[in-house]
Parts: structure tokens; C-alpha cells; sequence
């Protein structure tokens, strides 16, 4: 295999992983948006990369899906829905965000040790791109966990699915199916967002998830 | 139709070309009755699966031993849910909770649910499978919210998070599954066909099945409500239309579970991959005793059934995870036994609540003086799937319980503990609930009572007699489970 194929490889998904880093820190809403269409943008030059590689055409299409919907599209809608709604532009944690970013780096080491543990017969090229993609899909979880506000849970949703991208990119000769699929999930997932944000604003005055708590049936 | 000369693509194209024509149709008179009617042919073309030779495994269709069993079920309480749902939702709409669109919206999303879950019991494709259970996810979740109150949007909410966090986690079990084969089965679709993977798990990478399995035992586990993963669950039970609440404990956790059983198989055909029994174990105990404790604090009637599905689903997902043919064959049973009693008992809540126009405990008293049939067939089901004889599901758990005393005696006290405390918070509640001076409106029931007697005279005939083709149809899926 190319030494430099694989360094370029890697330094995609390593800056994947850095872009899930830096979303974790920012505290404004508009901030969090462009960095999440920066994580899109980075997600399908690294598809694209591995579609060249891996002498895959159909990658094209998930790295096309990627900018087009994720990087532009989708940031473009949230804006929207945030100025639209008049939605807090502060993102609001649940913890502190050096807390969060410590959290961060010991998932990421986590996922790193455990993929290349685990993944020694595959080709060198998938087990980096797991142990990365792995690192972004708990950098995501962890965003979703310490958010409040609906709009950057949904960010964080979407920075979890872009680690499965990538993951499913890695895995060398995954069937149409799969990445078709992902990218239609999210497309489907960005809709049924859409409804949902735009029903709780007939009925809340916020998207604040916190607002939405106090609404439980079964509380006293 | 050259097209339709296979069962299993009637089981599949019915619900979808329904679906696009509920979507069409104004009129919920018409359209409850479609969609009564192609559940019931969807019903009958999984019915004659029992009746003619399995077609061969393809690149996309397999049907074998074990799921025509879910199959058949799965389309059964589609269809009496259905019925249930056809004379349950005219009142909703006389009570204006739902507007006519909503209700054509409703109808088709019931079809693309279905067609959801018979696509991912009858794929040979991991990744369509994958596929399939977020379909069905995603149409459930917007049916959750359909109402469009605070609790329901909260609910569809909670849901729609869990559940794409918990499908997401599959989706990476399923891509390192893909991986693991890759290696033998060489790339492209043939590393993600059930059937070649089965032929060939012997030889995958143990290590990287065993990190799959944790992915996909948590990410379909959340589906199928396993305690942690569970908070989703009595939310979305609770606040939804009572149809699909039934339809969610009957149908959609089992998909997910076969989901489970499927990969479990794959990681018991592989001799150096992790034993599967130990997480399913204790994720089944976890779920029984802590769900168990939870139908004690309950003051929705909603969200008592729901916490009583984790209870139950912990307690198939425990049998499995014990393994062997005569804990297999309990799981099975019980996991037919309890989507036809939760079903039954959403029926008869269904009606109950629209009646007393609440769902809380404390406001539903007196049922079997003021609405015998409702009040007596909530009690046959309460008590059924508190594990009573006569009805099958005391059949199965007895059967679970002396099976787990045979092989794991300390675990079957725990299993037992769970059983009595759930049997005690349900039958706490049920005497509240038919006993005593009925309060609340007192006007007799429109409602159809035909799917809620069905489904417990099903349960009784199991819990009396279980046929002997049936026994030995079950016998041969427990060997196949292993």
C-alpha cells in the first residue's frame, strides 16, 4: 500500500476526530453550526479519499452526500429554525467543558486501545479508520448527554452519525446498501427533526430539552 | 401475478402499496377499513408459510425455521391491532385529539411501520435489517407524537434520541460484524447475507465479533427496552395512540430481539468468540427485578403495562441468555405468549381510558360492574401476564424457572424474586381496577371486543393445550437457536 495514501487517510479522520473535539468547546450556537459543517466538509474529503483508494466510485456519492447535505444543507436549516424560532444562542452544558473535553480524551483513548486491539487482521487502512470513527461516534454520544438545548443534541446526533460514515468508508467493500442507507437516515432523521422542532414550536415557547422535562406524565 | 407468486413478497409489497394508497385517501371510515383489510392479507399470506416448502435463501429474502414463527406473529397482531385501532380512532376523532389528516397520516404510517418490521424478520441482509428497524423506529416515533401535547412531543422526543443513539450503536455493530466476515467471505454483499455468515462465522475474527455483539446487543437492546436502555419505553407507551402502544410491546420489541437472537447465533457458530449467555442474562435479570420494582410506583395505567413489557422482555431475553433447547423453547413461548397478552391488555386499556377519558390508576375503579366484558377481560390479561394458570404464560415462565433451577439455581431465586414482585405490584393494581364502586363516566363501550377475546381465548388454548405440531415446530427453532 502507498505510504502516503495512507497518511493523507490518516490525517483525514485524525482531523475528524479534532473537528469533534473543538465541537465539544464551543458555547454559541451559530459557532457550533459552522464547526459541525467543517466536520461534514472533512468527513467527505476523507470518503473521498478512501473512494480514490479503495478504488470505490460509489464512495463519491456518500462524500457528495456528506458536503452537500451535512455541510451546507443541514447548518443551514438549523440557522434558520434558530433565528426563526428565537431559540437561545448560547449552548447551555450540563457539566463544565473542561469536565466534557476530559471526558473526551478518555473515550477517545478508550476506543483507540480497544479498535486496535481488536482489529489486528484487518488492513491498516480500516482498523486506523475504526479507531477513529469510533472516537467520533462516543464524541457524539458524549455531546448529546451533556447538552441541553434540542438544537445541539441534534448537532451532537449528527456528529455520531458522521463517525458511522466514516467507519462504514473504512470498511473496505461495504455493499451500496449500507451507505446509501446511512446517508438516507440522515435525511429521513433531518426531517423528522425538522417536524419535530417546528410541532414543539406551536406548543413551547423554547427548544430548551429542560423546558420539555417538566412535562412528564407521570410526575407528581 | 408472476410477481406475487411468493408469499413472502405479499408480506412485504401489501403493506407498502397500502401504505402509498392511506396516504392518498381522504376519509377514516375507508381508510381504517384498508388498512384493516391489507393487515389481514398480510396476515394470510404469512399464515401459508406454515403450508408450503420455504423458498431458498436469496441475496434478499430468508425464511427459515425461526423467524416464520415471528413472521407470523408479527402480522397476526398487526392485524387484530388493527381492528382494535379501526374502532378505537373514530372516537378519537369525535373527541377532536386527532383531525382527519392526521389520521390519514396515521394509517399510512401504521402500513410503513408494518412494512418496517416484515422487511427486517424476513431480509437476509444485515444491513438491510439495519435498515428495516429504523424504518419501523422512525414511523413509530412520529406516531408517539401524533397527538401533539406537551407529554407526547416529550415522549416522541425521548424516543426519537434513544432510539437513533441505540440504532446507531447497531449500525456499528453491523459494520464490524461486515469486517470480521470481510476477511472470509471476501468484499461486497456477500459479507453481510445471513446465510453465508452462519455457513462461515467459525472462521471470522472472534475478537471483532465480540466487540460487534456488545455494539449490537446495546444498539437493538435499546429497542427491545433492556434495562438501561430502557427510559424511552413507558413514555412512548404511555403518551401514544393505545394502538400503538400495543403494537410497540407486542411487535416492535420482538423484531428487535430477533435482531439479537440472529447475531447471538452468529457469535455461538464461532468457537472462540465470547459466550453471549452471561450479557443476555444479566441484562434480562437487570431488566426483570428492576422493572418489577418500578410497577409499584405507577400512576398511569399506560405506563404500568409498559413497565410490565421490560419486565417480560427481560425475561425472554434472560431465557435465551440461558441457552440450550428447553430454555429457548420457554423464550419463544413466552415471547408469543406475552405480545398476545400486552396486546390484549392495551386493547382493553385502550377502550378504558377513552371511556373514563383518563388514563390515571387512581381514577379507574369498579370495571366489572360498569363494563363486564372490558372490566373482566383486563383482569383475565392482568392476571395472565402475572403468570397465572390456566393461561399460557404461567406455562412458559414455569418452564423458564425449572429450567434455570436446573442449571443456574442462584440466578433462578433472583428470577423468581423478580416474578413475585411483579405479581404482587400487579395484582395490587388490578383489584383497584375491577373491584370496588366504578367512578368516573360510566357510559357503556361502543368497542369491538372481538381482537381483546381472540387473543385471550389464543392464550388460554396455549396455556391448556399447546398442539403438537406447534411444540415440535418450537422444539426445532429452540435447536436452531442453540
Amino acid at each position: 500500500m502507498d505510504r502516503i495514501a495512507f497518511d493523507i487517510a490518516h490525517l483525514l479522520a485524525g482531523g475528524l476526530l479534532l473537528v469533534s473535539f473543538m465541537m465539544i468547546y464551543q458555547d454559541r450556537m451559530f459557532s457550533l453550526l459552522r464547526v459541525f459543517a467543517f466536520h461534514a466538509v472533512v468527513l467527505s474529503l476523507s470518503v473521498a479519499w478512501q473512494a480514490y483508494n479503495q478504488n470505490a466510485p460509489h464512495l463519491y456519492i456518500t462524500a457528495a452526500i456528506a458536503l452537500i447535505f451535512k455541510a451546507i444543507i443541514i447548518p443551514g436549516a438549523l440557522r434558520r429554525i434558530v433565528l426563526q424560532l428565537d431559540i437561545h444562542r448560547e449552548v447551555e452544558n450540563v457539566v463544565g467543558i473542561g469536565v466534557t473535553m476530559l471526558a473526551g480524551i478518555g473515550l477517545s483513548a478508550l476506543s483507540i486501545v480497544l479498535m486496535l486491539r481488536v482489529t489486528n487482521t484487518a488492513d491498516a487502512f480500516a482498523r486506523e479508520d475504526m479507531a477513529f470513527a469510533l472516537s467520533v461516534v462516543l464524541l457524539g454520544l458524549l455531546m448529546m448527554v451533556t447538552r441541553r438545548n434540542a438544537v445541539s443534541q441534534i448537532v451532537g446526533f449528527m456528529s455520531l452519525e458522521n463517525g458511522m460514515i466514516l467507519a462504514a468508508a473504512g470498511a473496505k467493500g461495504m455493499p451500496l446498501v449500507v451507505e446509501i442507507s446511512v446517508a438516507f437516515s440522515v435525511l429521513v432523521a433531518f426531517i423528522v427533526i425538522g417536524v419535530f422542532l417546528f410541532r414543539i414550536r406551536e406548543r413551547f415557547d423554547s427548544v430548551d430539552v429542560n423546558v420539555m422535562d417538566r412535562h412528564r406524565g407521570d410526575q407528581r | 401475478m408472476a410477481l406475487f407468486s411468493n408469499p413472502v413478497q405479499l408480506i412485504l409489497a401489501v403493506p407498502m402499496i397500502s401504505a402509498a394508497v392511506l396516504a392518498i385517501l381522504p376519509g377514516y371510515k375507508l381508510s381504517s377499513r384498508i388498512n384493516v383489510l391489507a393487515c389481514l392479507v398480510t396476515f394470510l399470506a404469512a399464515f401459508s408459510l406454515f403450508f408450503i416448502a420455504p423458498p431458498a435463501p436469496g441475496t434478499y429474502l430468508l425464511i427459515d425455521e425461526l423467524n416464520i414463527v415471528f413472521i407470523v406473529l408479527n402480522t397476526f397482531v398487526g392485524f387484530t391491532a388493527s381492528t382494535f385501532s379501526a374502532s378505537y380512532i373514530a372516537h378519537e376523532l369525535e373527541t377532536g385529539r386527532l383531525t382527519p389528516i392526521y389520521l390519514r397520516f396515521y394509517h399510512a404510517m401504521y402500513q410503513v411501520m408494518m412494512f418496517g418490521m416484515n422487511l427486517a424478520l424476513t431480509t437476509n441482509n444485515i444491513g438491510l435489517m439495519w435498515v428495516a428497524v429504523e424504518i419501523a423506529t422512525l414511523s413509530t416515533v412520529l406516531m408517539v407524537g401524533i397527538y401533539r401535547t406537551h407529554e407526547a412531543l416529550e415522549a416522541a422526543w425521548k424516543y426519537f434520541i434513544l432510539g437513533s443513539v441505540g440504532i446507531a450503536l447497531a449500525l456499528f455493530g453491523t459494520i464490524l460484524v461486515y469486517l470480521s466476515a470481510q476477511p472470509v467471505l471476501g468484499e461486497g454483499p456477500p459479507a453481510m447475507i445471513w446465510t453465508n455468515l452462519q455457513a462461515n462465522a467459525a472462521r471470522f475474527d472472534p475478537a471483532l465479533l465480540n466487540l460487534a455483539f456488545i455494539f449490537l446487543l446495546l444498539g437493538y437492546g435499546t429497542k427491545v427496552g433492556l434495562a438501561p436502555l430502557h427510559a424511552w419505553l413507558p413514555d412512548a407507551h404511555a403518551e401514544g395512540p393505545t394502538p400503538i402502544s400495543a403494537v410497540l410491546s407486542g411487535l416492535l420489541l420482538n423484531v428487535a430481539l430477533y435482531a439479537v437472537l440472529r447475531f447471538k447465533m452468529l457469535m455461538s457458530a464461532n468457537p472462540g468468540a465470547l459466550d453471549p449467555g452471561p450479557m443476555m442474562i444479566a441484562m434480562g435479570l437487570v431488566s426483570l427485578i428492576f422493572a418489577a420494582l418500578m410497577l409499584y410506583r405507577r400512576r398511569d395505567i399506560k405506563r404500568l403495562f409498559a413497565y410490565s413489557s421490560i419486565e417480560h422482555m427481560g425475561i425472554i431475553v434472560f431465557a435465551f441468555g440461558i441457552g440450550g433447547p428447553l430454555a429457548n423453547f420457554a423464550g419463544l413461548l413466552h415471547m408469543v405468549m406475552h405480545s398476545l397478552t400486552k396486546s390484549a391488555i392495551f386493547f382493553s386499556v385502550g377502550h378504558i381510558a377513552q371511556i373514563k377519558g383518563t388514563q390515571k390508576i387512581s381514577e379507574i375503579r369498579g370495571l366489572t360492574q360498569s363494563h363486564p366484558v372490558l372490566g373482566w377481560g383486563l383482569a383475565a390479561g392482568v392476571l395472565a401476564i402475572a403468570g397465572m394458570p390456566p393461561f399460557g404464560v404461567f406455562m412458559s415462565e414455569f418452564l423458564v424457572v425449572s429450567t434455570t433451577f436446573d442449571r443456574q439455581p442462584i440466578l433462578a431465586l433472583l428470577l423468581v424474586l423478580g416474578l413475585l414482585l411483579a405479581f404482587g405490584a400487579l395484582l395490587l393494581r388490578l383489584t383497584g381496577f375491577i373491584f370496588g364502586e366504578p367512578t368516573g363516566s360510566l357510559k357503556p363501550s361502543e368497542a369491538s371486543y372481538v381482537p381483546l377475546i381472540a387473543h385471550m381465548s389464543l392464550v388460554l388454548m396455549a396455556g391448556v393445550y399447546l398442539p403438537g405440531p406447534m411444540v415440535a415446530w418450537f422444539q426445532a427453532v429452540a435447536r436452531l437457536l442453540g
